[in-house]
């Protein structure tokens, strides 16, 4: 598979980008910002994005679908990166689909596919249950009871799980790790929103003796670690695709400003010690476009091998979107300090980001462990 | 897609009859590599069959014409004719700066007459080129170069030296830039012009270099002369030359970098050096390094591919090739220092069998020149920031 995009994905990624920038500007996050938006998204926005199939693109055609695949949907996170569009998308368009195909039973997925490709229906992976990210420690339990199951524990840094209709949440059964669908209005669910420095919101949810039918089971009883692992590595690719848009992004940003910017007489890009920093900043985003194509290529052709790609595609995102938000606000100066200035949205979307799903030194040493040491 | 297939099948069934067995092994030093040239002493009979028979058949340099002694193979052929040969870990049958360097650049500016003259010996291996760029007081800023070459009418005499002359003591001809123009802007005045190397007052002199090895000469020009001929292109307009052949050096030093880098994985040295500990490296802080250091040679693999993948698509490399010469060579140093750690106390062994004679800490010391031939790692940034950012100054 040639590492380029198709003709068909390049249209979709120039309508997605001309969408976005009309209706979903960085200037869009900030007025939620300053509405204080509890949700932390447009509803309107949402509609749109499931008017133009966005919200259905995983979703397979018999449930009302696309089934155009990772990339398809990589690149329009990568737009949505460029803006700062929040939304749904990630969390439920993504990660949640991807539990849902791989797993549902035919019934789950009668059940709930057809609400989200609508956009009608929101979802969320509760998988932490620690500030760093460990998906293989787990307290919380499920206890088989008379016709269900009893589920006891609690998750932190659940994304959307403010806005959630259903959760999908992993616990320890009678023999392993199993994952269950939990609406979010079940009895004993308590879900405490938090406020993130993104402006986006996250919630902690508390789960106290949640009586669960035996048809929440999501996938074999006791086998839901390695599927948890397949969901959270396509979760990853996708965090590193909105991470590539806004590593794009934050870069031209401050080389237009390099440009713009006089000091001394001239335009500071004219420094040396500025155009070094930025020729190797551009060359490190040049790896990275090609890590995350690889990567969604790979979920879309070899799934039940992506463990690596995802890895190495998360790792070198974190590390190089970082450095290119970080030095966004350096190379801005005095003004990249200021909330009047966009590019500080930058810095802190890329910051939760950099967190969820694994950071860098999780992806780290998981890639060393993929390769035997 | 059918006529590749068959195209592989043959490829296949010729390569299976022509490759001498002993030919179907990587180098087991640098002696194994085949030069050609009028000096060259082959290694052994197969090295020499190897070479003819390739030449014979064009493959030395299979993208080009087959009046210049190329194979006329179109970039897919050209692709599944390196997979054959890479399939049964064929040697390259010619390592050539002729096949390389002056060969692309003589393909686009040459005449015909300089094509004709000159490129099929380069196909067949039977003349070697060495480069005449750089200058003891022209390194980064190359366009400063003073070798000057005087008008004598149908000839010029070319006085000066040039410095970096990779194998210098053993080419045959050489290309070279020179001074002609001595008023105009120092881009303006530059021609692009071929000699052979054994013209009265043409000497040369052996550089050591820090690995002990001296695999370059200073080159030295009294009077020589040098045919009218014999320039490239027109005279004071070899700077653009100059650049394009630039261009084709830093892919393939970019390149190759990789491709050694890619013989041993860096891991695997680690884990047989240091053991592992339930499946982890036993050197908790080597470990974090050894890991970022394959996964970013990873990705720029993967960059390399995608490359080829646009280039392949209709987009042209262009100034990119100078990203890849950076973060190529960079990536090797940054191996070798790991290689050296890893190896700890042994790999400071500088001659002996343990230490497959300083094989380690020899290459390492070569790695530095990495970042500073084909033009510095910081020349490279700079040519990044005017040519792709766009940045002033």
């Amino acid at each position: 598979m040639a590492l380029i995009l198709n003709e068909e994905q390049i249209m979709l990624q120039d309508a997605a980008r001309n969408y976005l920038r009309e209706s979903a500007p960085v200037s869009h996050l900030r007025q939620l910002r300053d509405q204080g938006s509890i949700e932390g998204f447009s509803r309107e926005l949402w509609r749109d994005m499931a008017d133009m199939g966005w919200t259905a693109i995983l979703v397979p055609e018999e449930f009302g679908g696309l089934a155009y695949g990772y990339t398809g949907l990589g690149i329009v996170l990568e737009e949505c990166g460029r803006t700062l569009a929040p939304s749904p998308l990630l969390a439920t368009a993504l990660t949640g689909v991807t539990a849902l195909t791989l797993a549902g039973s035919k019934q789950q997925q009668a059940e709930l596919l057809p609400a989200v490709a609508a956009g009608s229906h929101l979802l969320a992976l509760a998988c932490d249950e620690s500030a760093r990210h460990r998906p293989a420690q787990v307290a919380s339990t499920a206890e088989s009871v008379d016709q269900g199951y009893l589920l006891q524990g609690s998750k932190t840094a659940v994304v959307d799980g403010h806005i959630a209709d259903t959760l999908i949440v992993n616990a320890r059964t009678s023999g392993g790790i199993s994952l269950f669908l939990v609406p979010a209005d079940s009895a004993g669910v308590t879900i405490e929103r938090y406020p993130v420095l993104d402006t986006h919101a996250a919630a902690r949810v508390i789960f106290d003796s949640v009586k669960l039918p035996a048809g929440s089971l999501l996938g074999e009883l006791d086998e839901g670690q390695d599927l948890l692992d397949r969901v959270l590595d396509a979760a990853r690719t996708g965090a590193a695709a909105e991470m590539l848009g806004i590593a794009q992004e934050a870069f031209a940003r401050t080389v237009d400003y390099l440009k713009q910017r006089k000091q001394f007489g001239v335009p500071i890009g004219s420094f040396q010690a500025l155009q070094h920093r930025a020729a190797h900043l551009y060359a490190e985003i040049e790896l990275c476009k090609s890590v995350v194509l690889k990567a969604l290529q790979t979920l879309d052709e070899d799934p039940l091998d992506a463990a690596e790609a995802a890895s190495l595609a998360k790792a070198k995102l974190c590390e190089t979107a970082h450095l290119a938000t970080t030095e966004a606000i350096q190379m801005h100066g005095g003004i990249g300090m200021t909330d009047d200035f966009d590019i500080g949205f930058f810095l802190k979307r890329c910051k939760i980001l950099e967190h969820l799903y694994g950071d860098r030194y999780f992806h780290q040493d998981r890639f060393a462990r993929l390769q035997g040491y | 897609m059918k006529e590749l297939e068959s195209f592989r099948k043959e490829t296949r069934a010729w390569l299976e009859a022509n490759c001498p067995e002993s030919m179907r092994h990587p180098y087991g030093s640098e002696a194994d590599a085949c030069w050609g040239g009028r000096n060259w002493t082959f290694q052994s009979k197969d090295q020499r069959t190897w070479l003819e028979r390739m030449s014979a058949k064009g493959w030395t340099v299979p993208a080009w014409p087959p009046e210049y002694g190329g194979g006329g193979l179109n970039s897919r052929q050209v692709k599944v004719l390196k997979q054959e040969l890479a399939r049964i870990h064929a040697r390259p049958p010619l390592e050539s700066f002729g096949v390389s360097m002056l060969g692309p650049a003589l393909l686009k500016f040459g005449s015909e007459e300089l094509k004709k003259q000159h490129l099929p010996p380069i196909a067949r291996g039977e003349i070697r080129w060495a480069q005449g760029y750089s200058e003891p007081n022209a390194g980064s800023d190359l366009a400063s170069l003073q070798a000057r070459a005087e008008d004598h009418g149908d000839h010029y005499l070319l006085n000066g030296s040039k410095v970096w002359t990779s194998y210098g003591d053993l080419g045959d001809w050489m290309f070279c830039l020179v001074r002609t123009g001595f008023e105009a802007k120092k881009h303006e005045g530059i021609s692009f012009v071929l000699f052979d190397m054994s013209t009265p007052g043409l000497s040369t002199r052996p550089i050591k270099l820090i690995s002990g090895k001296s695999p370059f000469t200073e080159t030295l020009f009294e009077n020589v002369r040098v045919e009218k001929n014999q320039v490239v292109g027109q005279v004071n307009q070899g700077w653009t030359i100059a650049k394009y052949l630039l261009t084709h050096e830093r892919e393939m030093i970019g390149d190759s970098s990789q491709l050694r880098a890619g013989s041993i994985p860096i891991s695997q040295a680690a884990i047989r050096a240091l053991g592992t500990d339930n499946g982890i490296l036993a050197d908790s802080l080597l470990r974090p390094d050894i890991a970022q250091l394959e996964m970013d040679a990873r990705c720029f693999q993967l960059t390399v591919e995608r490359a080829r993948d646009e280039v392949k698509a209709g987009v042209s490399l262009g100034a990119a090739s100078s990203m890849f010469k950076y973060y190529g060579t960079e990536l090797n140093k940054r191996r070798y220092e790991l290689l050296m750690s890893i190896n700890g106390s042994d790999s400071l062994i500088w001659e002996g069998d343990a230490g497959r004679d300083g094989y380690l800490p020899k290459s390492w010391l070569r790695t530095k020149g990495n970042s500073i031939e084909g033009g510095t790692s910081e020349i490279q940034l700079n040519i990044i920031a005017k040519h792709i950012l766009g940045l002033p100054g």
